[in-house]
């Protein structure tokens, strides 16, 4: 493997692992809250003690995963230097409000939650535990905001004295893409959330113990799990829809399909054909169940809409709104242009090094004409700029089929948990309460395989591949310190779960339908 | 409402009892609110264990050791540093 190869898997490792404590911290303070506040409303100690239960539990996970995104930081400035550069404020900036508000303000109304139990007034305490689940909110809100501007570069001007793209227009950082993807993973969270609460409660339900507290924690966990999970659905429709504007290549990549259509299906379930490529004649799948007008109804809002293929896509083949064929740019075109860009680049570097004012002036005029493909130059062949199909199309169904199954288990939860004393009878419906938490995350770690792996090759959209914006690096630096990385986020998680499960085992035996939780 | 007071030790161990004001009294509930909580703390107690050793180990360890500012620590300014990214972008 390269050294590209070597920082790619360093930086999903360390987002993967980062993700396995975000999500839950961004539901489960939700979650603490709403119990809270239907303690306040109705001086039930039993709502204390579940607020107290579940808060312990977000306790360790904040615990735990605070600051584990920091790696990634780090990771930017050794490995990803020249991206850190080209990037400039943009990226920099919603970070340094994230680290300097959002985290700031989630940790001060932290530690008021944990301590300030009848040291503030039962309404500050109540306001510090919302403000706590809005700051973990806001802090989501910068990171994605950065992520989004990567996938839909936009609101900057490219400055070659600087190399840097220079923001021009702030707001502009709040694209569509970015709202979609905002919402999409926090809403996300909150599923994610709900699945973990009630996994929990059942696990109760089948030790017999405080029945009463895992039925109340099933109704909060269930019904913010529904509706988190039918936002995560609605946002996650607006995303395709973004995508096929922006990304028309990961759409293609996520559906594994090579030459599209008019009223083109969706593939519910299949095999993609491995050695199909953009230019041979072999088959797209092994085999495959397709919805009919599925992908052109999740792509445009129109049964009967035209949705490119990859092969369509690189050989500059699109219609427009009106059904008429139109040429885009072809994948061999941009390559051609980015070289241009990049020619350009280097005369203004010569002309700089020589103080020639008119040379410059007229090479940066070159480059913007052909800036918006500049990442193009970088590729020999167009095989270059298509991301891994396999992967993404698997990753996309494994996220969908197992956010469906989430929408079941919800329905079901609340179904059961609302029929009197019966679902505390059936012990195999408890198991599999238990059993589907950790295929929760999975299909939240799915998600953000289909839309990182699909943007592939590029770590800015069209403007920087990966393999540009590494840093001149060994490998063996990147393989210790990946194998380093590895080992201590794996002692964390490891650390997370056994200190949970011995907090679960410590409440059960304890009778949490009185107020007498730490 | 009753007053608030503070008694200050000085360096010649004399005693000076002086009344509050309402800052000084919101920093001393700030103080006992982390100060208590600290000190109750049950579980909290391995996690910050944990959470220092993390920390410890991420800005120490790992971020002297094995993963330096590239761009910061072999630059000295931002035009060596964009000279370098050019070089870098175009040489690719």
């Amino acid at each position: 493997m390269t050294v590209v190869d070597w920082s790619r898997w360093q930086f999903a490792l360390t987002a993967i692992y980062h993700w396995l404590f975000v999500p839950l911290t961004l539901g489960l303070s939700l979650i603490v809250a709403i119990m809270e506040s239907l303690y306040l409303k109705s001086k039930s100690e039993k709502w204390l003690a579940a607020t107290k239960f579940w808060m312990t539990l977000f306790g360790i996970n904040f615990a735990i995963g605070v600051a584990t995104g920091i790696i990634l930081e780090f990771e930017f400035g050794t490995n990803w230097s020249n991206y850190s550069w080209f990037v400039g404020d943009i990226f920099g900036a919603p970070l340094a409000i994230e680290g300097l508000v959002a985290f700031f303000m989630e940790s001060t109304f932290v530690a008021v939650m944990f301590f300030g139990w009848n040291k503030v007034s039962p309404r500050f305490h109540l306001a510090a535990t919302w403000l706590t689940w809005l700051g973990a909110s806001i802090s989501a809100l910068w990171i994605l905001v950065a992520n989004a501007w990567m996938q839909y570069p936009t609101g900057m001007e490219f400055d070659p004295a600087q190399m840097r793209n220079v923001m021009d227009n702030f707001w502009e950082l709040f694209s569509g893409i970015a709202i979609n993807k905002y919402m999409h993973a926090v809403f996300s969270g909150w599923a994610l959330s709900g699945v973990f609460v009630i996994g929990v409660s059942a696990w109760f339900l089948l030790k017999k113990r405080n029945e009463g507290f895992a039925v109340r924690s099933i109704k909060v966990g269930g019904w913010l799990g529904l509706v988190g999970l039918l936002l995560t659905m609605w946002t996650g429709d607006g995303s395709a829809v973004e995508v096929t504007k922006h990304q028309p290549m990961k759409l293609a990549a996520m559906e594994g399909l090579y030459h599209g259509g008019y009223s083109q299906g969706i593939v519910a379930a299949g095999l993609v054909n491995p050695s199909k490529t953009w230019n041979n004649d072999e088959d797209e799948y092994l085999f495959d169940i397709t919805v009919p007008y599925g992908l052109s109804i999740l792509a445009k809002h129109n049964l009967n809409a035209y949705v490119p293929g990859i092969s369509d896509i690189v050989n500059g083949i699109d219609v427009n709104e009106n059904g008429d064929t139109i040429n885009t740019v072809s994948y061999a075109e941009r390559i051609r242009l980015g070289k241009l860009a990049h020619e350009s680049l280097r005369a203004y570097d010569q002309a700089r090094a020589a103080h020639d004012e008119a040379g410059m002036n007229k090479a940066v005029a070159e480059l913007k004409e052909n800036y918006q493909f500049f990442g193009y130059g970088y590729f020999d062949s167009v095989d270059e700029a298509i991301p891994p199909v396999g992967v993404t199309f698997y990753s996309f169904r494994i996220m969908v089929i197992l956010g469906s199954y989430f929408l079941l288990y919800f329905l079901v939860a609340l179904f059961a948990v609302y029929r009197k004393d019966w679902l505390q009878k059936q012990n195999w419906l408890q198991w599999i309460a238990i059993i589907s938490v950790p295929f929760m995350w999975l299909c939240s770690e799915a998600g953000w395989c289909v839309a990182e792996v699909g943007r592939q090759p590029w770590t800015v959209q069209d403007l920087l591949p990966t393999k540009a914006a590494i840093s001149e690096i060994s490998s063996a630096s990147v393989i210790t310190t990946f194998w380093l990385f590895a080992l201590i986020f794996t002692v964390l998680l490891v650390a997370e779960v056994s200190i949970m499960l011995r907090q679960i085992s410590k409440y059960s035996k304890t009778n949490l339908e009185i107020d007498n939780a730490h | 409402m009753a007053e608030k007071y503070i008694i200050i030790i000085f360096a010649d161990n004399s005693l000076r009892k002086t009344r509050m004001s309402n800052l000084t009294v919101t920093l001393g509930k700030i103080w006992h609110l982390y100060y208590d909580g600290f000190r109750e703390m049950t579980v909290g107690k391995t996690l910050w264990a944990i959470i220092l050793l993390k920390l410890f180990v991420f800005f120490v360890v790992m971020k002297l050791l094995f993963f330096p500012n590239i761009l910061k620590q072999d630059y000295s300014t931002d035009e060596e540093r964009a000279d370098h990214v050019r070089e870098q972008l175009i040489k690719r």
